[in-house]
């Protein structure tokens, strides 16, 4: 029997919530990003300039959480249906979410470093 | 008009694996045939082939299979549905164990049935002698729900079910689950979510809707598990 103890929320009905305001987070700052490249001239300057304002540092460390939160539930869902070995699974979802971590530890560090 | 048909073939008696076989049907111009009625007559043809059917007019919800990639009752579907698209394929319904030929075992399919308690619970109140009345707007909350026959075209169209039957109750017995959630007579409503509230039983529906577009009945369980996430949301925050 498969509970939710590799999941990130504490239950079906906390995945389901922290699931969607992660994807509406994401949305957000996926919108606000193509809002900077519809209505700004993207050079180095521009781009460093958009990434040194706070508003930016906030929002992508935002939307670098929601991502790990919405990978790591969305990937122990999609495992749990299609790995059947445990130990196969488990591996699985150790390096992926481990990579998930990784990406937020770098964005953090390139954004605030 | 000569039909050629693909039928899924398994005996475990003398087979070691199920496999297709090609069967041919003379069917009269002008008629339109059911495909129970074209199954019947390959029957006649070859009397190994098995299959269910009691009702053959939908009621019953026995001779729920497979036809062209999508489940549905062979007695309601009429084989112009099906033609023009070269063979016609026969499968049993995907995702349930094969008794024999397009024979399923429907065990686990009435067992989720059977966890989500599909009677009516009510400690609060000794029953009336009589009826047990319902204003007709507390009626009108079961329609779209009791009609359900459970042919298991539904569950079996669902790939949360075949991938987690025993924990994802699937999208039949969900709707049956509101049934009894809605049903104004029920006071068991926080012990019948709690049994639903982990991270499987009804969270592992991603709205994907198959189960809509085969129901023969025309039911909406995608619908009714949206109430019950709700409910379940609600009770939680």
């Amino acid at each position: 029997m498969v509970t939710n103890a590799a999941t990130f929320g504490r239950s079906g009905v906390h995945d389901y919530l922290l699931i969607r305001a992660t994807a509406i987070i994401l949305t957000l700052y996926t919108i606000y990003l193509l809002g900077f490249f519809a209505f700004n001239d993207v050079t180095y300057q521009s781009w460093s300039g958009f990434f040194a304002w706070l508003p930016t540092k906030v929002f992508t460390l935002l939307a670098l959480f929601s991502m790990l939160i919405h990978a790591w539930i969305g990937l122990w869902q999609v495992l749990t249906d299609y790995v059947k070995c445990t130990s196969l699974r488990l591996g699985l979802q150790f390096s992926l979410t481990v990579l998930a971590l990784v990406y937020v530890a770098s964005g953090l560090f390139i954004i605030w470093g | 008009m000569n039909v050629n048909f693909s039928l899924y073939r398994y005996n475990p008696d003398t087979d070691t694996k199920p496999n297709m076989k090609s069967y041919q049907l003379e069917v009269p111009e002008g008629s339109d045939m059911m495909v129970l009625d074209a199954l019947i007559l390959l029957k006649e043809q070859d009397p190994s082939i098995a299959f269910r059917r009691s009702c053959r007019e939908g009621v019953c919800g026995s001779d729920g299979i497979n036809m062209n990639g999508k489940n549905g009752l062979a007695c309601v579907t009429p084989l112009s549905d099906l033609l023009g698209k070269g063979d016609i394929v026969i499968r049993p319904l995907p995702g349930l164990p094969v008794v024999r030929d397009l024979v399923v075992d429907m065990g686990q399919f009435y067992d989720n049935y059977a966890r989500i308690k599909p009677f009516l619970i009510n400690d609060e109140q000794i029953p009336p002698a009589r009826e047990n009345l319902q204003s007709p707007e507390e009626r009108e909350k079961l329609d779209g729900m009791y009609e359900c026959i459970l042919c298991a075209c539904c569950s079996t169209s669902c790939p949360s079910f075949w991938w987690n039957p025993e924990k994802f109750v699937g999208p039949a017995g969900l709707l049956a689950a509101y049934r009894w959630l809605a049903d104004s007579r029920d006071t068991a409503t926080d012990e019948r979510l709690s049994e639903l509230d982990d991270a499987f039983s009804v969270f592992r529906c991603h709205g994907i809707m198959n189960c809509v577009s085969v129901c023969p009945k025309g039911l909406n369980p995608t619908k009714a598990i949206g109430h019950i996430k709700s409910m379940l949301i609600k009770r939680a925050v």
